[in-house]
């Protein structure tokens, strides 16, 4: 019903403003940025450059550390062992949480089962695990692993779960009576229906990932882009506290854009119709 | 519902009530035995019972320069500021953006940026900027909670009937009167559900700021409770920051609650 009558009640002038607004959007969005820009090159002789950089000290803050290094390594190198433990840890939590709310989902009786032990491990926030991780492993790689694949590990059970749950009854009565065993059931009628809900959890999953990465690099490493921050905030240069916290935005958007074209691609019949 | 059917009901629900038991005493078990027996050094792993000792001994002598009650409530005050602070910026940001096209496309390309900025990114400017006892903290927090605020403020705001504030406009509804009375009450309920996943966020951020730069709070306890390789303080600190969030979490679903009942109940 509604969708119908925006369809007929359009004039065409409404349209034509319709039409003109990404140009307005870029405009707007583009000048509020180029004024911003402006600010921050117009005030540097203002600025105090111990509390923020001015663009020539982020400019040479990145030239320095993506060709002779800093924090123990160049950019490049800390941001590939940041983003390789992050997805590592999100593998690992990915591979144990997703099976575990799939069954949790489908069995009532495995659900008895696991979710008192759930319901203590759930309200602790990941970012509290890291002390009792470093205790357990260390200050090395592994400790970061276990505190990741813990943050990813909750997320993706818990909408797997709720997926699995809220597949429609129907569907699974009609499957039954076609004589759809219990396999098939699984591989053709709740995993497909659960899969939005999935890559919700996946995304989430996801961003907690790299939120405890950073965190945890923080708290302690050798390497990645957690210690160049660290590092930097010691040497009070400013310049390069911008550089690490740009590479930590850049590095979860492109993650998360590439879920999200995974997301495209393993589900064709949600994509908006063209 | 013949007698059979509930008494199937009954047995499957004492199935289930089983079940439950028979996970948590395997979890408790396993995680006892493994430490009783000495499998697991004491130095790694304390037992539940030793975790539940400790966690009263905190909370009457001091570790780490206060007792459990004085970090929680250190920590409490700055969760508290820090939240109220990114609620107060971030809703009516994201009611503007929902509202004012023009708003939304001059602030999108900065929140859309910041956004993916992960909270605990912005330690060394917080240090920096607000130093490490009340103001840093707080910077932290806001980081945490101010997206969740500002993008279910946005929706609220877009998810607004169109025909209702064409209804109010014809019927002579002035500029203020409109947001106050068919705006507001409109998005509300997808606020109040982003203050919820804010909360949490913002519980979150601050553990791991007061991992990192502060000097009080359950954070710092269990900061503390690592350098003195005692797992059993690390443990009963976690068991008390899982305990605040359900806490922090059941107060706003209540509210949650409360206000969509007033609002389903002012619709009809």
């Amino acid at each position: 019903m509604r969708a119908i009558i925006p369809a007929v009640s359009h004039q065409p002038p409404q349209r034509r403003l319709i039409s003109l607004w990404p140009s307005m959007q870029l405009t707007i969005g583009g000048g509020a940025v180029l004024i911003a820009l402006a600010i921050w090159f117009g005030s540097s002789a203002l600025i105090d450059t111990t509390r923020f950089p001015t663009p020539r000290e982020v400019y040479s803050a990145g030239l320095q550390i993506l060709t002779t290094g800093y924090a123990g390594g160049t950019l490049l190198m800390h941001a590939l062992h940041s983003m390789k433990l992050a997805l590592l840890g999100f593998f690992c939590g990915i591979g144990c949480g997703m099976p575990l709310g799939l069954i949790m989902g489908y069995s009532r009786k495995a659900e008895a089962l696991l979710n008192p032990i759930f319901f203590f491990i759930k309200p602790i926030p990941p970012l509290a695990w890291i002390p009792l991780a470093i205790v357990w492993f260390g200050l090395g790689d592994s400790a970061k692993i276990f505190v990741i694949w813990f943050s990813a590990f909750v997320p993706i059970l818990i909408n797997t779960y709720t997926g699995v749950r809220s597949v429609d009854q129907t569907l699974l009565s009609a499957a039954r009576v076609y004589g759809a065993d219990r396999r098939i059931l699984m591989r053709e009628v709740i995993i497909p229906a659960a899969l939005p809900m999935i890559f919700g959890g996946l995304r989430i999953s996801l961003q907690a990932s790299w939120m405890a990465l950073v965190a945890a690099e923080l708290v302690g490493a050798f390497y990645g882009l957690g210690r160049v921050l660290m590092i930097a905030a010691q040497d009070i240069y400013p310049g390069m506290i911008v550089i690490a916290m740009a590479c930590v935005a850049i590095a979860g958007m492109a993650m998360t854009k590439a879920l999200g074209l995974l997301e495209r691609v393993a589900l064709p019949w949600l994509r908006p119709m063209q | 519902m013949n007698s059979a059917s509930t008494v199937r009901r009954l047995v499957a629900s004492g199935t289930s009530l089983g079940l439950s038991t028979i996970g948590l005493l395997a979890f408790f078990g396993v995680w006892f035995l493994a430490s009783a027996s000495g499998l697991a050094p004491k130095r790694v792993l304390p037992s539940p019972s030793d975790v539940a000792v400790t966690l009263y001994q905190i909370s009457v002598h001091p570790f780490a320069g206060y007792t459990l009650e004085q970090h929680l409530t250190s920590s409490l005050e700055r969760f508290l500021a820090g939240f109220a602070l990114a609620a107060a910026a971030g809703i009516p940001t994201g009611l503007l953006m929902g509202w004012y096209a023009p708003f939304r496309y001059a602030i999108s390309p900065f929140f859309d940026s910041l956004r993916f900025v992960a909270p605990l990114a912005w330690v060394p400017f917080a240090a920096l900027w607000f130093g490490t006892g009340f103001g840093g903290p707080i910077l932290i927090i806001f980081s945490g909670a101010f997206a969740p605020c500002v993008i279910n403020s946005f929706r609220g705001a877009r998810l607004v009937d169109q025909h209702l504030t064409e209804a109010a406009r014809t019927l002579g509804a002035g500029h203020l009167r409109l947001m106050a009375q068919v705006l507001l009450p409109g998005a509300l309920p997808s606020i109040v559900a982003g203050l919820r996943i804010s909360a949490g966020l913002a519980w979150q951020s601050l553990i791991g700021a007061e991992l990192i730069v502060v000097s009080s709070g359950v954070g710092y306890l269990i900061v503390q409770g690592q350098g003195d390789v005692a797992p059993a303080v690390v443990m009963a600190g976690m068991a008390a920051i899982g305990f605040v969030g359900i806490a922090i979490d059941t107060i706003l679903l209540m509210i949650q609650r409360g206000i969509l009942r007033t609002w389903q109940g002012a619709v009809q």
